[in-house]
């Protein structure tokens, strides 16, 4: 499979990638790890005209410690953030989804800013950066702004990105309490999840369960009203909207969630 | 580089591009459309027909190779993207002499049948072993986990691994 033509700009610093996202508009397309992109490029159903490399803007790629949060370049790897020992720190719920993306070869390629600017329902870390509340920051051609986790995700494959705009960092709090757990549930040790967990102090957000990461609201405010684990864990399946497909049946996906909360919230006190 | 592709009536003038890298010690230019996949470089370009395609999709791993020592999948590489890279393919691992101990570790303890993946699972295996001399079955499981065999059953392969281990740190 190889894909149709295209023209190819290589970024060398933000400013120009910006740059060229104005001037080719919708017909461009970011590449960053390419391993979203790519695949949709030889299958032809991605067909950009113009592809901008920003795999070499070194400026992007980056964990840093900033005091009551922590920095994060969008073009780091997959990789960079399983073996952070800032991350295993301060973020050990990151540093272990990061490295439960794909295999190794994709962990090496595959960037923190491409998953989440590829928006897939599938995908491990917009779960994660929503149950960290984190703040994405993108650049544009009017300038930075910085867009709540919770406000990124708009539908499948949807984001609040304009075309022109290039995410540039994350920002996440240090969560006040050290509870975490990460569930990922697969048929083999490569595949994206039929269903995941990530559960961060009293936040729970869900993998797969509908046509964005979600938040297990019902869940956290059974929490907060003072239930049991357990009992709140069955709420798991409230308000999402998982599809079917060869994995599983919808049915299957919510006992996963409630099956998979009740062990996430576990671990997470098991840490306490 | 000359690769014929099928004629792409919708498309203009296709754009090409210069590159430089550097091959199992050698360096090269060439002139390539940027939508020249890192696999098809190295099969049809340099003949260099060790790199495997079999999915074609990322799963596989056959296709895997180094890029600055780190295993990638060149099915999902453009060409492009390795201007100024060092590259490590499977007819990088023997001297004129000598086996590499990886390559010796699969023919000792049985580690193939077809032969098909054992490339990319020595690549692969090689990047583990490149920075983690001592690694445990585990965790050799692990790193060989975007590898797939249809033949082995993978014991062997794993068993390969550790007798290259345990050669390297002789
Ligand atoms: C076989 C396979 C298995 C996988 N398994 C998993 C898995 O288990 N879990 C998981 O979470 N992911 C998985 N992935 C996806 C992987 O994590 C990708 O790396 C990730 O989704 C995309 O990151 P990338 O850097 O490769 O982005 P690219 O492919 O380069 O880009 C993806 C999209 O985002 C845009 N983009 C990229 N960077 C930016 C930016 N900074 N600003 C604005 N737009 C940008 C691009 O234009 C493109 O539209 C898998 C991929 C493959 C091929
Ligand atoms: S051919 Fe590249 S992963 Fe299978
Ligand atoms: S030996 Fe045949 S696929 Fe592995």
């Amino acid at each position: 499979m190889i894909p149709a033509p295209f023209s190819y700009y290589r970024a060398l610093s933000v400013d120009e990638a910006l740059d060229l996202a104005a001037e080719h508009g919708e017909e461009a397309k970011f590449l960053a790890g390419g391993h979203s992109l790519l695949p949709l490029m030889k299958l032809r159903l991605a067909l950009p005209e113009v592809v901008i490399d920003i795999g070499r803007l070194a400026d992007l790629s980056h964990i840093r410690d900033a005091g009551d949060h922590i920095t994060l370049g969008a073009l780091t790897r997959h990789h960079d953030l399983e073996h952070s020992g800032l991350l295993a720190r301060e973020l050990p719920l990151l540093a272990c989804a990061a490295g439960q993306v794909g295999d190794p070869q994709i962990r090496h390629r595959g960037t923190i800013g491409g998953s989440l600017a590829h928006a897939d329902p599938a995908s491990d870390l917009p779960a994660v950066v929503l149950a960290l509340d984190a703040t994405l920051v993108a650049r544009g051609p009017s300038g930075t702004r910085e867009i709540a986790a919770a406000d990124f995700f708009g539908g499948l494959f949807e984001t609040a990105l304009e075309p022109d705009e290039l995410l540039t960092e994350i920002r996440v709090p240090k969560p006040a309490a050290p509870r975490w757990s990460f569930q990922k549930f697969t048929k083999r040790a490569i595949d994206w999840a039929i269903v995941g967990v990530a559960v961060q102090g009293d936040a729970v957000a869900l993998v797969n369960m509908g046509e964005t990461p979600l938040r297990a609201a019902a869940v956290e405010r059974a929490l907060a009203d003072g239930a049991a684990p357990r009992a709140a864990a069955a709420l798991a399946a409230e308000g999402t909207r998982a599809s079917a497909d060869i994995n599983a049946t919808r049915d299957y996906r919510e006992h996963l969630a409630r099956v998979l909360v009740a062990r996430g919230l576990q671990e997470a006190h098991a840490r306490a | 580089m000359t690769i014929v592709y099928d004629d792409e009536p919708d498309a203009d003038e296709i754009p090409v591009r210069r590159i430089r890298f550097t091959i199992n010690g050698a360096k090269k230019v060439a002139e390539v459309e940027p939508r020249l996949l890192l696999a098809h470089l190295i099969r049809q370009g340099l003949k260099l027909t060790g790199t495997h395609t079999g999915c074609d999709t990322t799963n596989c791993g056959a296709c895997t190779v180094l890029v600055d020592g780190k295993p990638v999948k060149s099915c999902t590489m453009l060409a492009v993207q390795v201007d100024g890279h060092e590259i490590t393919t499977v007819e990088g691992l023997a001297t004129a002499s000598e086996l590499h101990p990886l390559q010796e570790g699969f023919k000792e303890e049985h580690g193939l049948q077809c032969g098909f993946c054992t490339p990319g699972m020595m690549l692969a295996a090689k990047a583990l072993l490149d920075h983690n001399p001592d690694p445990t079955e585990e965790d050799v499981r692990w790193a060989l986990s975007g590898n797939l065999c249809r033949c082995t059953g993978y014991q062997n392969i794993v068993k390969s691994v550790l007798w290259a281990a345990e050669k390297l740190r002789s």
